[in-house]
C-alpha cells in the first residue's frame, strides 16, 4: 500500500511539478519580492543601497501631480472606450447574426485589427492621425479639423481611444455573436409570431439574454483598457507632454526611465489593486443582472 | 424588395471595407516616393515600385525577426500546450486539498497585470545569471522560459475546466489494462482535448507573436530582435521616411494576414471559446 502511494505521488509529481517550478520563478516569486521592493527606496544598481522607507512610498504616490494626473487620463479613456468598444461590438455582432448574405465576409474583415498586436496598430494609426491627416488637411485648405492630432493634448487622447476601439470592437463582436446564437430559436420565433418586431425583439429579448455576454466583454475591455501600453507608448510615447501617459507607462518611466525602482514598484502594487478591485465589482454587478434561461 | 436586400448588401460590404481603411493606406503609401506620397496620400500609387520593401526588409533585418519570433512562438506553444495539459488534467482528476490550491493559485495570479511582475522579474531573471549561471537574459530561451511561465494560468484554467467535462471511465480501464499514467495521458486523454488544445494554441500565438514589452526588456542584442521588437526601432530610427517605414508596416502585417486566412475558422472559434469560459 505505502509503495502504491509513493507511486501515486511521483506520478503526481511528474505531471504537476514543471509547471509548478516554471510557475514559480516567472511568477509567484517575483510578485512577491515585488511586494518587498514596493516598501524600499533603490535606484535599481545591484550596488547601491535599498532603503527601507516603510508606507513613505504608497502616501508620496497621492501628493505625485504626475501620477494623478496619468491615473485620471486613464480614467476617462477607459470609461469612453469600454462604452464605445462595446456599444460598436454589439452592433457589428447583432449586424453579422442577421440573415445577411455577406455577414461572414463582413465578420472576417471586422475581426482582422485584433490579430495585429497593439504595438504594430500604433504606429499604423500615428502614419494616419499624424502625418495623414496633416497632409490631407493642407491638400484641402482645411486645417481646422485635419491636423496632426498626436501633438495636440485632448485629440491625442482622442485617438488612444480610436485605436483601442479599432482595435477590440471586432474582438468584443466575436464574444457577442456566441452569446446571440446561445439563444433558442424557439423563443425568437415565438415572439415574432407575437408580431414583436426587429428592434422589440431586441429590447426585451436579445439583450436580457446575453447579460453573461456583458459580464465577459465589459470585463475583457475594462482589464485590457486599463492595462494599455503597447498601443500608448507607439501611438503617442505618452505625449504631447504627457498629455497621454496612461497607469502603465508611468509605472515604466517611473521604474527604467527615472530609475525608481522602488518607488515606481509601489506604483505598481496600486496598479493590481486598482484593476483588480475595479474588474471584480463589474463582474459582481454585471452577475446579478444575467437571467437564467 | 430584393434591390433592397442587394443594397444593404452592397452598403454592408462597404462598411466592412471602410473599417479596413487604415490598413488601405498603410499598404499604398509603401509603394510611393516621398513627393508623391504628400501629394496625395489616399490615391493609389502610379508606379508600384517594390524597393522600398526590399530596404525594409533589409533595415528591419526581417526574414532574421521572423525566424526568432517563429522560433519563439513554436516552442512556447509546445511546452505550454505539453506541460499545462498534463498538469491541468492531474489537477483535475486529483481532487485533492494540493489540488485544489495548486488551481486557485494559477486563476488568481492571472489577474496580475505583467507591469506589477516586470521589475523584480528582472531581478529574478538577473539572479539566475550572476549566481547560478543560467543564461535567461539575452537568449530566446530564457524568453521562452518567461512565456511558458505567463502562459500556465490561462492554459491549465482551460485545459481543467475542458477535462472536467470528459468521462474518466476510458482512463481507468486502461490503467486496469496496465497503461502507465504518462500513456494513458498521451495515448487517450490527449487526443481527446483537440478542441481545447485548439484555443489554447490560439490565443496564446496571438499573445506571444504580438507581445513587445517582455522581450523588449528581457532581449538586447540585435540578433536576438523579434518581429515587434524590430518594427519598434526600425521606427524609431525612420519616422520621417515614412514610406519605407508604412513598407517595414506592410511586412510585419503579411504574416498575421495570411495566418488568419488560413486559420479563420480556428482563431474565431478559439477565441469564442476561451472568452467564455
Amino acid at each position: 500500500m505505502n509503495a502504491r502511494k509513493k507511486k501515486e505521488a511521483a506520478w503526481y509529481a511528474l505531471f504537476v511539478l514543471p509547471v509548478v517550478i516554471v510557475f514559480t520563478i516567472i511568477v509567484i516569486i517575483p510578485f512577491v519580492i515585488g511586494v518587498g521592493y514596493s516598501f524600499f527606496s533603490w535606484d535599481g544598481l545591484p550596488v547601491h543601497e535599498k532603503t527601507f522607507v516603510g508606507m513613505d512610498n504608497f502616501v508620496r504616490l497621492f501628493s505625485d501631480s504626475r501620477f494623478m494626473v496619468s491615473a485620471g487620463h486613464t480614467l476617462v479613456f477607459t470609461v469612453i472606450a469600454v462604452v464605445l468598444i462595446n456599444l460598436l461590438g454589439l452592433a457589428f455582432a447583432i449586424i453579422v447574426t442577421s440573415r445577411i448574405k455577406v455577414r461572414n465576409i463582413l465578420r472576417t474583415m471586422l475581426f482582422m485589427p485584433y490579430l495585429i498586436g497593439g504595438l504594430i496598430l500604433g504606429y499604423i494609426w500615428k502614419f494616419i492621425l499624424g502625418e495623414g491627416l496633416k497632409a490631407i488637411g493642407e491638400a484641402m485648405g482645411n486645417t481646422g479639423l485635419f491636423f496632426n492630432w498626436l501633438v495636440d493634448k485632448k485629440m491625442a487622447l482622442v485617438a488612444l481611444i480610436i485605436v483601442a476601439i479599432w482595435q477590440m470592437a471586432g474582438y468584443i463582436m466575436i464574444i457577442y455573436i456566441t452569446g446571440i446564437q446561445g439563444i433558442p430559436d424557439d423563443v425568437l420565433e415565438a415572439a415574432s409570431i407575437d408580431g414583436a418586431n426587429f428592434f422589440q425583439q431586441l429590447i426585451y429579448i436579445k439583450l436580457p439574454l446575453i447579460m453573461q455576454s456583458f459580464t465577459i466583454c465589459l470585463f475583457l475591455t475594462l482589464s485590457n483598457c486599463f492595462k494599455i501600453f503597447d498601443t500608448n507608448l507607439s501611438l503617442t510615447g505618452g505625449g504631447p507632454n504627457n498629455a497621454t501617459e496612461m497607469f502603465a507607462m508611468n509605472i515604466y518611466n517611473e521604474i527604467f526611465k527615472l530609475n525608481n525602482y522602488g518607488y515606481g514598484q509601489a506604483k505598481a502594487i496600486l496598479f493590481l489593486i486598482v484593476v483588480a478591485s475595479f474588474t471584480l465589482m463589474q463582474v459582481s454587478i454585471t452577475k446579478k443582472k444575467e437571467v437564467q434561461m | 424588395m430584393k434591390t433592397k436586400k442587394i443594397l444593404l448588401n452592397v452598403v454592408l460590404i462597404l462598411l466592412g471595407l471602410a473599417y479596413l481603411f487604415p490598413v488601405y493606406i498603410i499598404v499604398v503609401n509603401a509603394f510611393k516616393n516621398r513627393a508623391e506620397l504628400y501629394e496625395n496620400i489616399l490615391a493609389f500609387p502610379k508606379d508600384a515600385s517594390f524597393k522600398y520593401f526590399t530596404k525594409a526588409m533589409d533595415k528591419m533585418d526581417f526574414s532574421h525577426a521572423f525566424m526568432n519570433s517563429m522560433i519563439v512562438t513554436c516552442i512556447s506553444l509546445v511546452f505550454i500546450v505539453v506541460l499545462t495539459s498534463m498538469c491541468a488534467w492531474m489537477l483535475a482528476r486529483n481532487d485533492g486539498k494540493l489540488s485544489k490550491f495548486i488551481f486557485m493559485m494559477f486563476v488568481a495570479t492571472m489577474l496580475i497585470p505583467f507591469q506589477t511582475l516586470m521589475m523584480p522579474l528582472l531581478q529574478v531573471l538577473g539572479f539566475f545569471r550572476d549566481y547560478c549561471g543560467i543564461q535567461l537574459t539575452d537568449t530566446l530561451g530564457g524568453l521562452i522560459f518567461c512565456y511558458i511561465g505567463f502562459g500556465t494560468g490561462m492554459s491549465v484554467f482551460l485545459f481543467h475546466g475542458f477535462i472536467k467535462s470528459v468521462p474518466v471511465e476510458v482512463e481507468e480501464a486502461a490503467i486496469i489494462d496496465g497503461c502507465s499514467k504518462l500513456g494513458v495521458f498521451f495515448k487517450i486523454v490527449f487526443p481527446m482535448l483537440k478542441p481545447v488544445t485548439m484555443t489554447v494554441i490560439i490565443l496564446n500565438v496571438i499573445w506571444i507573436w504580438n507581445d513587445y514589452l517582455l522581450p523588449s526588456l528581457i532581449l538586447y542584442s540585435k540578433k536576438n530582435r523579434t518581429i515587434p521588437l524590430s518594427t519598434a526601432n526600425f521606427f524609431g530610427q525612420y519616422t520621417v521616411q515614412w514610406n519605407l517605414a508604412m513598407a517595414g508596416l506592410t511586412l510585419t502585417i503579411i504574416p498575421v494576414v495570411i495566418f488568419y486566412l488560413c486559420a479563420q475558422k480556428y482563431i474565431i472559434k478559439g477565441i469564442a471559446a476561451g472568452a467564455v469560459k
